[in-house]
Parts: structure tokens; C-alpha cells; sequence
């Protein structure tokens, strides 16, 4: 291996790609998995709302939308949100840490690899008979009792990708605690960082019961178990239990990267440090604390007792606090500040009120008696969407402008990132604050259709219009991403002028190693300190030296692979009679591909001194 | 460019169409029309957290539209840097207990409604006089059944006004959700237990509302979860005991009255009451009753919970009900039917009434 870069064809790249072990490209590899999904789940959605238009309306019959509303759900959760946070959590958080690499770059390959083959799994289902159709939450009476193939391609799915972000979050977990340049102690990481070390311990405990719940309905729908059978002795609303626990925490590993996204874009546009930072990152941890706390209130209706529902009630209430100091922090960081107004600071900008929105009626529904009227309503669908999409959809767009010229060396238009903006913040709110209202005048969610003269008609109609102009937002920014790449105008370290954190000092893209010598952090936003200080970059904390790196490696690929061979196996084993021999054959591959990894010494390779050296002269400064 | 017009004309309307409706829905299905105890509690806890909600957005707002004035870089090449404000343990202190007061004064109410709704304690009573009503949830349609009275019904539920009624939910086949909007939140049928709740609904604005609100299911169920509705007919004490006495006086299937009718009772006889019975009495299982009760099936509302009540689409629904419910559990569980035979089944049907 040599450090200087060689010219590839288009085959040497797919390859490069596809045994990468390099954080930065594995986030490439999130981003376009992640984006693609994200498009996925979108047209879902457009589907959803041109069904939902007019009363009465034919577009997709009842049973395909059942489909749809379930596979968009699922794919924008586990498919397009976590996968696009997740590449941003690659791409930026060694950095900010001032580390070369995650803690385990092979196990961070296989992470993305189980996602991806888990994400092609699950939408396969709509060439193989028929997608998952019992909601993104599958509770179990309907989900055993859906016929076909498609809930088997869910639970199935979901384990393979479930698997890769349970492995990711422990990665960045022991990235996090060991990983952190001289200097960098805990009250000094940025707050995405925090973020994501406190996203990747609540992934460590909550990925756990949905994968027991996904198990133990794998064995009742496919080797003949009755773990949900009600008339066998089983019981489904453990399968609620289940899955809420890890599903409110799941919210949380969700927002809590957006806020972290959004706190270093109010600090980098206002030109000022966070305001409030110790009680931001207190409030991070107990948001993530009591994340785990609050899951059955998203059983209120299911009958669980008064005593458990006014517990549940009121520390969902709680969670209102912390959560509040956030915000305020966040307004009074932009206070008194220089603010910027660039396409990422437009989202954070708009990200405020959104949210807030967001925040209280989630305070609403936390009113346990009068949940008993939101629950399972358009009230409730607006709510979350103004979370998920106010939130982390807000955050995520804003990440991709602010860091695409760390990621790809190259700044997206600000102007179409502009226009990108207003067409999906009017299309949000457009398309769901009415929603509001359509659920407490009676529509149910996940309906069909609706019967004319129960006045839901011309709120929906407002609600499909709006989720046009969201179509066109995202249509601009594919157009702006595109357009970006063919340009490639090259920046510089530090093309938003005012970068704070420890990414903003090396090039962009930064080179594969990341830093030269490791930099030495004297404070919260290390860079910014230098800078204050007149110095143009970091100092080094280390003598030039030599670099070990991982070598790059198939294996994932293959274990991830063979998961997705026995997955098929599974499904059809009782229909088909080789599926006994398919599900042989995948093990085969995974236990054989990790045979191979633990027999086979793998010491990665050094970068010498020597050639550091000539980098240097190529303008790539630590 | 017509297309065009069309599509903004219509926009135009559907923004009025929204003020006009003062943002309150219809009297009869809407949550913002409570028309009971139970949706006038939690009427009130919605107000009363929205009143909150909106004070905290105004504050945030407030500060945000500030912030955009004042502290915008209005010069781009401006290069001053700002003071690096650590943080203020005042405010912080500030917007830490301010919220816990507000929650606090949500909390209290919250918690105070939520026993209070849980109260079902008249049920268990020895000689109580409550009325309680079975309410059984199948693959779209509902089976309500009065066991004090001893009567079964279906798709229309019959509820008297100004007193507190009182719930037994559980479900036969996969899980869904009881909710009645106007008259108060939902409750799900599960297919493991039993839960209880109540419901009141208030004289007056029944009246109002027509004496008739829909009911609807809350909870995924298959295809057809958004056509299972029923309907709720709420009336006074005294128009439901005359109700209850004219059902409970049907001991045999009622004699068909016309030609016509009879003979679309020998086909109902032959082909239909294998699944739906015409008598109202209960001395079947729940689990026995697989499909809904057609003893009063000439008085109700709708057809399937959702159909025009009229002999044309009763015949419609009849000879194929799968495009009108895809998924239901009637389609395919008799013969074909002829057009004469539809129209004598039709008759006979509509003619099962217990009131006049």
C-alpha cells in the first residue's frame, strides 16, 4: 500500500469501496445507502398522501397501502434516518475527536455491510410477494395473523440490519472512551460527539429487546412457536412491551445526534461558543436516561391500569425539561452572537420552531386521559412528524450542507440549499399541522381511505399539497448534489470561515489517516481557541512518527452476505424444500467468513515517516 | 392550463372550507365536540395544555424573532467576534424550574383524570344497577351485547343518555380499538384480556348531534381497518328501555311480511344463518357469534357499518361484499346469488325492524 493516491477506474473504486475499512468512506457508503432509502420511503410517502387526497380514493388498494404505510415507516427509521445519522457520525466524529479511525474499522465495514444487506432484504419483499403490512410497529395479533411472506421479510430484515447498528453504536461507544486526541477529555468533545456516545449507549440497550422480540416472533411465524398465540398461551402484548422499549428510546438515538448537529451549527454561525455547555451535555445524558423510562406511554390505551399510565404520564412530562434547557440554550447561544444565515443555519434556524412545536404536543400527548383521545390518530402522526421531520430530517439536511465539503472536498449551491429549504419547510408545515387537527376531528390513523361528510376532505387535500412541495425540495437538492459533484470546485480546511472543532483543521476531504501528528486540545472548541490564540492550525501533540492502519478487507461483506443467503432460507423453508439447505449454506458463509477473519493474522500496515513528509509539501497539514 | 385552474380553485376552497369549519370538526365524530362526561374531561386537559403549550411557544418565539433582528451578520465581510459567553447560572436555573411549574400544574390533572376515567367500579357491584355492554371486536364488525338485558346486537350500538355506561372490551381475532370521538378517547380490544371502561353521553347535544355519532376503530387491523366503523345511537332512558323490551320480545326469528320478503327469508334460512343470527338473545359464546346480529338490521343506519342504508347497495354489498370491505370474512362463505334472489333478500332484510 502506498499512501500517494492512485488513479482507479470504476471497477478499482467499487472495490475500494467494498472493503473499505476507512471511516470516511464508510460514511460515503451511509450517505448513499441512507439517501437512497431516504428517496424510497419519500415516494412512500408521496403514494400515502395521493391515495389520502380525496375521500374514497382508488390510487393503491387497501391492502397495498397497508403495505406502504408499513414499509415507509420502517424504511425511514431504520433505513434512511439512523444510516444518514450514522454516516455523519463517521464521517465527523473521529475527527472531532482527534483520533485516526474508529476503535474497530473492520467491525465498523460489517456494521454498515449487516444494514445494507438488511435494507435489501426487507425491500425485496416488493418483488416477492407482497411487503410487511402490520405497521412499522407489527404488533403481534396482526402480524401473526398477516398472510404471505411480507411481516417474515420484516422480522427477518430487521435483524440483519438491527445486528449492524447494535455493532455501530458499540464501535462508536469504544471509539468515543479510548480514542480521544491528548487533551480532549469529556467536558471538551463537542457536542455531536457527546451526542453520539450518548446515542450509541442507548443503541447498546434498546437495540437488545427489539432483536428478543424479533426472535421470538421469527420462531412463531416461521418454526411453528407461540410465544404471541393468545389461544396457546401466549401473550401479545409482551410483543408491545418489546418493541416500545426499544422503539421510544430508538426516538432519542434519533434527535439526540440532530440536537448535537444543530448545537455546533448555532456555535459556528453565531461565532460563539455554546452557551450553557455543561447543562447541555447534563441534558443530553438524562434525555437519554429517561428515554428508557417512558416507553408504555405509548401503550396508554392498551389498558395497563391507571397506576401505570399516570407514572408513565409523568415522566414522559419530565423529559419536557431537559429538553426545554436545550432550546433555550440554543437561543441564547445565538444571543448577542454574529449570525450567519447559511443554508445550515437556515435549517437550524427553522429547526427551532418546528421543534417546539414538536415538544409540546408531545408534552399533549403525554396527558395520559386525553391521549385516550389522541392515540392512534392523524394527532399522532402530526406529532411525531414534526419530531422526526422538525427534528432529525431538519438536522440531517442541515449536516449534509454543513459537512459535504468535509466529506467530499466540495461546498453544495447555498443558493439552491436555500431554495432546497423553503420548499420543504412550507411543505412540512403544509402537510402536517393540519393533520392536527384532522385527528381530533375523528381520523384515525393508518386509514385506507375516508368516507366523505366527516369533514376530513379539504384538510387533506391541504396535506397531499403540501407533501408536493417536500417532493420538490428534496428534487432540488438531488439536482444541487449532482450539479456539486460534476463542478468539484476544491475548498479549503475551513470553507465555512468559522469552524470550531478539531474536523475544520485538516483538508477536505481530509487524508486517509486523518491527522499527521495528533493534535493537542487545550480547551472546548480546540480550534477556535488556536485561532483566537493566532495560530493558524493545531499543535501537535506528538513527534512525526509512524502510522499503523487497518488493512482493507472483503470479510464483511461476505459475513454480511452469507446472513442474507440464510435469511431467504428461512423464510421459504416451509414452502420450499430447499430452504433447510439455503439456511445451511448462509451460516456456512458467515461462521466460514469469520473463521477466515479469526485464523488469518491481519497487523494492517504503517505509513512511514518518509512519506508523511512528502504529504506535507501537497498542502496536507495536521 | 384548465388542470391548473382547476387545481387552484380548489386549494382556494379548501382554505376556506377550513375557516369556515371554525377548526372544530363535525358535532357527531369530532373530539373538539365532546358530547359527554368523559370527552368534556378531556376537552378540558386539551385546553388546558394547549393554553400552556402556546404560552411556552410564544416566550421561544419572542425570543427567536429578537434574535433574527438583532443578532443577523448583516455585513458578510463583518470580522468582529462576538464575546464568548460561558453560559448563566440564572437562566439556566430560570429555564430549569419554570417548566417543572408548568408541568406540575399539567401533571396534577393528568394524573386526577386518568384515575378517575379508570373508575369502573359499579361494574363489579352486587345489584348494581349499571348498564354494561359486552363489546366484542372482529375482522370488521362489532358484536355488542347487554348481558343485564340479555340481548345481543350489532354495528349499532344503542346507549342510553346522562347516565354513565359501562364497558367490557376484548377482541376475537387480531387487536383493534373502541373509540367513539364525540362521546370520549378510545380504549383497545385486546385478544388477551378484558378492559373496562365508561362513557356518558349528554342528552342535549345527542340531540344535537342527531342521536347518532360514529364509532370507529383506532388500531391497525388488516385492509379494511379504516371501514370498521359503527354507529352510536344514544337516546333517553326511556326510549331505550322501550327499545330493550320491543328487542327482547323477538323470542323467534320475525315472520317475513310480503311475498317477496318470504321468499328472501328460505334464502336467508338456507344460506345466511349459519353465520348471522335473527334472534337477539345471547345463549351463544362470543366466540360462537361469527358474524353481526341482523335481528334490527331494518332500523340501523348503514349497511356494513359504512353503506348507504338502502336496498340497492344492501344487494351491491351482498352479491360481492370484497370491493366495499377487501378482506372481510363474508366473501365467498355462500353461493352466488341471482338478481331475483337479491331483490327477495333485500326485502326480507330491510324489513327486520323492532321499532316503528
Amino acid at each position: 500500500m502506498s499512501t500517494i493516491a492512485q488513479k482507479k477506474g470504476f471497477g478499482g473504486t467499487l472495490w475500494d469501496f467494498l472493503t473499505t475499512v476507512d471511516h470516511k468512506k464508510i460514511a460515503i457508503l451511509y450517505l448513499i445507502a441512507g439517501g437512497f432509502f431516504f428517496v424510497v420511503g419519500g415516494l412512500e410517502a408521496v403514494f400515502i398522501r395521493i391515495q389520502l387526497a380525496v375521500p374514497n380514493n382508488d390510487f393503491v388498494s387497501a391492502g397495498a397501502f397497508n403495505q406502504i404505510i408499513t414499509m415507509h415507516g420502517t424504511t425511514m427509521i431504520f433505513l434512511a434516518a439512523m444510516p444518514l445519522l450514522f454516516a455523519f457520525m463517521n464521517a465527523v466524529m473521529p475527527l472531532q475527536i482527534g483520533a485516526r479511525d474508529v476503535a474497530f474499522p473492520f467491525v465498523n465495514a460489517l456494521g454498515f455491510w449487516l444494514f445494507f444487506f438488511g435494507g435489501i432484504f426487507l425491500n425485496l419483499s416488493w418483488f416477492l410477494g407482497g411487503a410487511p403490512d402490520a405497521g412499522w410497529t407489527s404488533y403481534a395479533s396482526l402480524a401473526i395473523h398477516s398472510k404471505g411472506h411480507g411481516v417474515d421479510f420484516y422480522v427477518l430484515g430487521l435483524q440483519i440490519a438491527g445486528l449492524g447498528t447494535l455493532i455501530g453504536g458499540i464501535n462508536f461507544l469504544v471509539t468515543i472512551i479510548n480514542m480521544r486526541a491528548p487533551g480532549m477529555t469529556y467536558m471538551r468533545m463537542p457536542l455531536f460527539t457527546w451526542s453520539t456516545f450518548v446515542a450509541s449507549a442507548m443503541i447498546l440497550f434498546a437495540f437488545p429487546p427489539l432483536t428478543v422480540g424479533l426472535t421470538l416472533m421469527m420462531f412463531d411465524r416461521l418454526f411453528g412457536a407461540n410465544f404471541f398465540e393468545v389461544a396457546m398461551g401466549g401473550n401479545t402484548v409482551i410483543w408491545e412491551h418489546l418493541f416500545w422499549i426499544f422503539g421510544h428510546p430508538e426516538v432519542y438515538i434519533l434527535i439526540l445526534p440532530a440536537f448535537g448537529i444543530f448545537s455546533e451549527i448555532f456555535a459556528i454561525f453565531s461565532r460563539k461558543r455554546l452557551f450553557g455547555y455543561s447543562s447541555m451535555v447534563f441534558a443530553t445524558v438524562l434525555i437519554g436516561f429517561l428515554g428508557f423510562m417512558v416507553w408504555a406511554h405509548h401503550m396508554f390505551t392498551t389498558g395497563l391500569g391507571p397506576v401505570a399510565n399516570a407514572i408513565f404520564a409523568v415522566a414522559t412530562m419530565a423529559i419536557g425539561v431537559p429538553t426545554g434547557i436545550k432550546i433555550f440554550n440554543w437561543l441564547f447561544t445565538m444571543w448577542g452572537g454574529s449570525v450567519k444565515f447559511t443554508t445550515p443555519m437556515y435549517y437550524a434556524f427553522g429547526f427551532i420552531p418546528s421543534f417546539v412545536c414538536g415538544g409540546v404536543t408531545g408534552i399533549m400527548v403525554a396527558t395520559a386521559a386525553a391521549d385516550y383521545q389522541y392515540h392512534d390518530t392523524y394527532f399522532v402522526v402530526a406529532h411525531f412528524h414534526y419530531v422526526i421531520v422538525g427534528g432529525v430530517v431538519l438536522a440531517i439536511l442541515a449536516a449534509t450542507h454543513l459537512w459535504w465539503p468535509k466529506m467530499f472536498g466540495t461546498m453544495l449551491n447555498e443558493t439552491l440549499g436555500k431554495i432546497t429549504f423553503w420548499f420543504f419547510f412550507i411543505g412540512f408545515h403544509l402537510t402536517f399541522f393540519i393533520q392536527h387537527f384532522l385527528g381530533l376531528w375523528g381520523m384515525p390513523r393508518r386509514v385506507f381511505t375516508y368516507l366523505p361528510g366527516q369533514g376530513f376532505d379539504a384538510s387533506n387535500m391541504v396535506s397531499s399539497i403540501g407533501a408536493a412541495f417536500m417532493s420538490i425540495g428534496v428534487l432540488v437538492l438531488l439536482y444541487n448534489i449532482i450539479m456539486t459533484q460534476v463542478k468539484n470546485v476544491k475548498v479549503g480546511n475551513d470553507p465555512w470561515g468559522d469552524g470550531r472543532t478539531l474536523e475544520w483543521a485538516i483538508p477536505s476531504p481530509p487524508p486517509f489517516y486523518n491527522f499527521k501528528q495528533l493534535p493537542l486540545v487545550r480547551g472546548l472548541d480546540a480550534l477556535w481557541l488556536e485561532k483566537m490564540a493566532g495560530k493558524k492550525g493545531m499543535t501537535p501533540a506528538e513527534p512525526l512518527g509512524d502510522i499503523h492502519m487497518p488493512n482493507a478487507s472483503f470479510i464483511p461483506f461476505m459475513i454480511s452476505f452469507g446472513l442474507f443467503i440464510a435469511a431467504f432460507g428461512a423464510m421459504y423453508h416451509k414452502d420450499y424444500s430447499w430452504g433447510l439447505p439455503v439456511i445451511i449454506l448462509g451460516l456456512l458463509v458467515t461462521f466460514g467468513s469469520m473463521f477466515l477473519r479469526s485464523i488469518k493474522d491481519d497487523h494492517g500496515f504503517h505509513i512511514h515517516k518518509e512519506d508523511l513528509v512528502d504529504d506535507t509539501e501537497k498542502g496536507a497539514k495536521a | 392550463m384548465k388542470r391548473l385552474a382547476n387545481w387552484r380553485l380548489l386549494s382556494l376552497f379548501a382554505v376556506l372550507a377550513l375557516v369556515l369549519s371554525g377548526c372544530r370538526g363535525e358535532n357527531f365524530v369530532s373530539a373538539l365536540r365532546p358530547a359527554g362526561e368523559v370527552a368534556d374531561m378531556q376537552f378540558d386537559l386539551m385546553k388546558l395544555s394547549t393554553y400552556v403549550m402556546v404560552g411556552v411557544i410564544l416566550v421561544v418565539m419572542i425570543i427567536f424573532v429578537i434574535i433574527f433582528f438583532r443578532f443577523r451578520r448583516k455585513d458578510d465581510k463583518d470580522e468582529t467576534i462576538p464575546k464568548q459567553v460561558e453560559g448563566s447560572h440564572k437562566l439556566e436555573i430560570l429555564w430549569t424550574s419554570i417548566p417543572i411549574l408548568l408541568l406540575l400544574i399539567l401533571a396534577v390533572p393528568t394524573v386526577s383524570a386518568t384515575f378517575n376515567l379508570a373508575d369502573v367500579s359499579p361494574m363489579d357491584k352486587k345489584n348494581s344497577k349499571a348498564l354494561v355492554i359486552n363489546v366484542r371486536s372482529h375482522l370488521y364488525w362489532w358484536d355488542f351485547e347487554y348481558p343485564g338485558q340479555k340481548l345481543v346486537t350489532s354495528q349499532e350500538l344503542v346507549v342510553p343518555t346522562n347516565e354513565r355506561v359501562y364497558f367490557n372490551l376484548k377482541s376475537l381475532d387480531v387487536k383493534h380499538s373502541f373509540w367513539i370521538p364525540a362521546a370520549g378517547g378510545k380504549l383497545d380490544t385486546n385478544t388477551d384480556n378484558i378492559n373496562k371502561f365508561w362513557l356518558e353521553f349528554d342528552d342535549k347535544r345527542s340531540n344535537e348531534a342527531g342521536n347518532l355519532f360514529y364509532g370507529k376503530c383506532a388500531e391497525l387491523c388488516g385492509p379494511s381497518h379504516a371501514l370498521m366503523d359503527f354507529k352510536v345511537k344514544a337516546i333517553s332512558r326511556d326510549k331505550f328501555d322501550a327499545w330493550v323490551t320491543a328487542m327482547q320480545d323477538i323470542k323467534e326469528p320475525q315472520k317475513a311480511q310480503s311475498d317477496l320478503a318470504v321468499q328472501g327469508q328460505d334464502i336467508f334460512n338456507k344460506s345466511c344463518i349459519g353465520c348471522h343470527a335473527v334472534t337477539p338473545e345471547n345463549k351463544l359464546p362470543d366466540t360462537a357469534r361469527q358474524a353481526p346480529n341482523l335481528t334490527n338490521f331494518g332500523d340501523r343506519s348503514r349497511i356494513a357499518g359504512i353503506l348507504k342504508h338502502d336496498k340497492e347497495k344492501l344487494k351491491q354489498w351482498i352479491s360481492n361484499p370484497e370491493p366495499y370491505k377487501p378482506g372481510n370474512l363474508m366473501t365467498g362463505k355462500y353461493d352466488e346469488m341471482s338478481p331475483q334472489e337479491l331483490d327477495a333478500l333485500a326485502e326480507y332484510l330491510m324489513g327486520l325492524k323492532v321499532q316503528e
